[in-house]
């Protein structure tokens, strides 16, 4: 185990412990820029996806694991942040604009959802959130001469410095430019953390009566965490958009939604590992599941067959299983064998015995 | 002078009065402990000192100004910091990170400074950090510095919650029975640290215990509460020998 002696302020304020720990994190960030080298096309596009998939991740992290509200709504504002994105995009503004543009858009759209939901909590705002995905598939119909209504989009490349970044045209590039909006959003989360900010979340999520003797404004503050993870949705939906390259109203389901949260509760609720953790298994387990099924048809001798729903019956299953065994989930999982090993063979059962409260703050009302 | 004022609040629950027509004050710098039975309305003091509820009827003047017209999360501001009976930490954040939530209100940096964490936010940082090691040297919670709440004791959590309080710098602290469920240790500690609060910090300090140990030994003046309604107010010794105080806790004699 290695023992940090701390002599100084910012050694808890800076984001790494030490310089072992920045190391590893900086080749691990080395590794993955230099992933066109070493990966094929093929699952270059699956790391692409996963790295979108992590962005969403983050963004319904800030509001659901850092700020204690539940969203079921959060394809919703993917497909504000796509149409926003591809809408800026063809009326003229380029990309390297209408990219940010489009998140700040979503973060506003965000707001303004937020303000009806401030009087909700728990499930009645995971309702209502839920509400509001179904809603969207109607807008996206409705405000057809922008959204291209039932028919949907199709976007080729787009262009940044005069340079064409394209999904299948140049992979290598836009699979770049997703690994710059995820450190960017990473690092800006980061900081969110150490700011004081960023402890009142956390504060509205553990105790709302506490939070506003503290002089936190509870609205507002749940009013600025919504704005932050629909920005951040935002850019993951217009990212996912260019990644998938047509989409119509039926892209963003509320299926994703629930995809989305279930991601977040397998990664670990509450830590940025979770939304990378958790879009892994998100992002691989149809490969994975493709895969083993043809294994087992070769194993069992049957030939392969297409069972409908399977994807998201194995992936129910798993979540299952987490919340009954790990509700801290994969980040959580790895914290206790980490620790394992690290206190080997002083390690106690009871040592990461918590709470199992998700969303305290339901309790208080 | 007198920090706070109550004076003719009435509070309503339907048609239960938690609070009957109260009137008293707090002078700068003393120990003034709220005691009384079960439901005679000393915590729902807290609350609508917290602005948690709005009274009935009636003003609460806080240091000049009027508290009816602060919002909830404006009363911190004004230099009110205050506990709950029921321990109200953030569970799954670190003892440090509880003490930083209550440097809350003197943030001055905004949104972007925050998550570009510019040079004013880290300098913010470590002035709130300075000052919180403070409260934990003071209170000697030097070991629990990192851990999180919801692996410790009871008897820490209690002290948490009074370096929390005591970290939003406050002119007035408001202790929701500090010492219920300590052990007599604990409680002895706590009767030095209010002490000292008072008399090393200048805080003032306005309390709610049932330990009568505790409230004899640091308030310089008790109110005994019944029914919402105030039934003597003095010094620790003139209310517990108060005939009234007398009747209420044990009944009358026959």
């Amino acid at each position: 185990m290695r023992i940090v002696f701390k002599t100084n302020y910012m050694q808890d304020i800076r984001p790494w412990k030490d310089r072992y720990q920045l190391s590893l994190y900086l080749i691990l960030l080395a590794v993955v820029a230099a992933a066109p080298w070493w990966l094929d096309a093929f699952y270059l596009g699956e790391l692409t996806n996963v790295l979108i998939w992590a962005i969403a991740g983050l963004g319904l992290m800030i509001l659901t694991g850092h700020t204690g509200q539940v969203s079921l709504g959060h394809a919703a504002f993917l497909a504000f942040g796509c149409y926003a994105n591809i809408a800026l995009i063809e009326a003229g503004v380029p990309f390297l604009i209408a990219f940010p543009l489009a998140g700040i858009l979503t973060g506003i759209a965000g707001v303004t959802v937020a303000i009806p939901a401030l009087w909700l909590h728990g499930i009645y705002l995971a309702i209502f959130t839920m509400a509001l995905s179904i809603l969207m598939d109607d807008i996206i119909v409705l405000s057809e001469p922008i959204t291209g209504g039932v028919a949907g989009k199709y976007v080729g490349g787009v262009e940044i410095f005069g340079h064409l970044v394209d999904r299948w045209g140049t992979p290598d590039q836009f699979f770049w430019l997703v690994l710059i909006v995820t450190v960017l959003v990473t690092l800006g989360y980061i900081n969110l953390l150490r700011a004081p900010l960023g402890r009142s979340f956390i504060a509205v999520r553990d105790s709302e009566v506490s939070a506003q003797a503290m002089g936190i404004d509870i609205a507002r503050t749940k009013m600025i965490s919504f704005a932050l993870s629909c920005a951040v949705t935002g850019w993951a939906g217009a990212l996912m958009g260019l990644f998938a390259g047509a989409f119509n109203n039926e892209t963003f389901s509320v299926l994703i939604s629930i995809q989305l949260l279930m991601m977040i509760v397998i990664g670990g609720l509450g830590s940025i590992h979770g939304a990378f953790l958790g879009a892994i298994v998100i992002g691989f387990l149809p490969q994975f599941l493709s895969i083993s099924k043809e294994y087992a048809g070769a194993l069992f001798g049957g030939n392969t067959v297409a069972i409908p729903g399977l994807e998201f019956g194995i992936f129910g299953m798993i979540l299952i299983a987490f919340i009954l065994f790990e509700p801290m989930g994969l980040y959580g999982r790895w914290l206790k064998i980490r620790t394992w090993f690290e206190l080997f063979p002083f390690y106690r059962k009871d040592m990461f015995k918590r709470q199992k409260s998700y969303l305290r703050t339901e309790r208080l009302r | 002078m007198s920090l706070l004022e109550f004076e003719n609040v009435t509070l309503k629950f339907g048609g239960l009065t938690a609070v009957d027509d109260l009137s008293f004050e707090v002078l700068e710098g003393e120990v003034f402990a709220l005691v009384g039975p079960n439901g005679a309305g000393k915590s729902t003091v807290f609350n609508l000192i917290s602005r948690f509820y709005d009274p009935y009827a009636g003003s609460i003047r806080f240091d000049g100004h009027d508290l009816l017209r602060v919002k909830p999360s404006g009363v911190a501001a004004y230099g009110v910091a205050r506990t709950f009976q029921n321990i109200e930490l953030f569970e799954h954040a670190t003892v440090l990170q509880n003490l930083l939530v209550g440097r809350h209100q003197h943030r001055k940096t905004n949104l972007l400074s925050e998550l570009l964490f510019l040079p004013s936010a880290r300098q913010q940082e470590i002035e709130n950090r300075e000052k919180v090691e403070e409260i934990i040297d003071f209170l000697d919670l030097q070991a629990y510095r990192d851990k999180m709440i919801a692996g410790l004791p009871y008897g820490v959590r209690k002290v948490v919650e009074v370096a929390r309080a005591l970290a939003t710098d406050p002119k007035l602290l408001l202790l929701d029975e500090p010492a219920s469920g300590l052990s007599v240790e604990e409680t002895s500690d706590m009767r030095w640290w209010i002490d000292d609060i008072r008399r090393q910090m200048g805080i003032t300090v306005l309390m709610v215990e049932h330990d009568m140990g505790l409230v004899s030994g640091v308030s310089d003046r008790v109110l005994a509460m019944a029914d919402g309604a105030k039934l003597a107010l003095g010094s620790p010794a003139q209310v517990q020998s108060h005939p009234a105080v007398i009747e209420a806790y044990l009944g009358k004699a026959s």
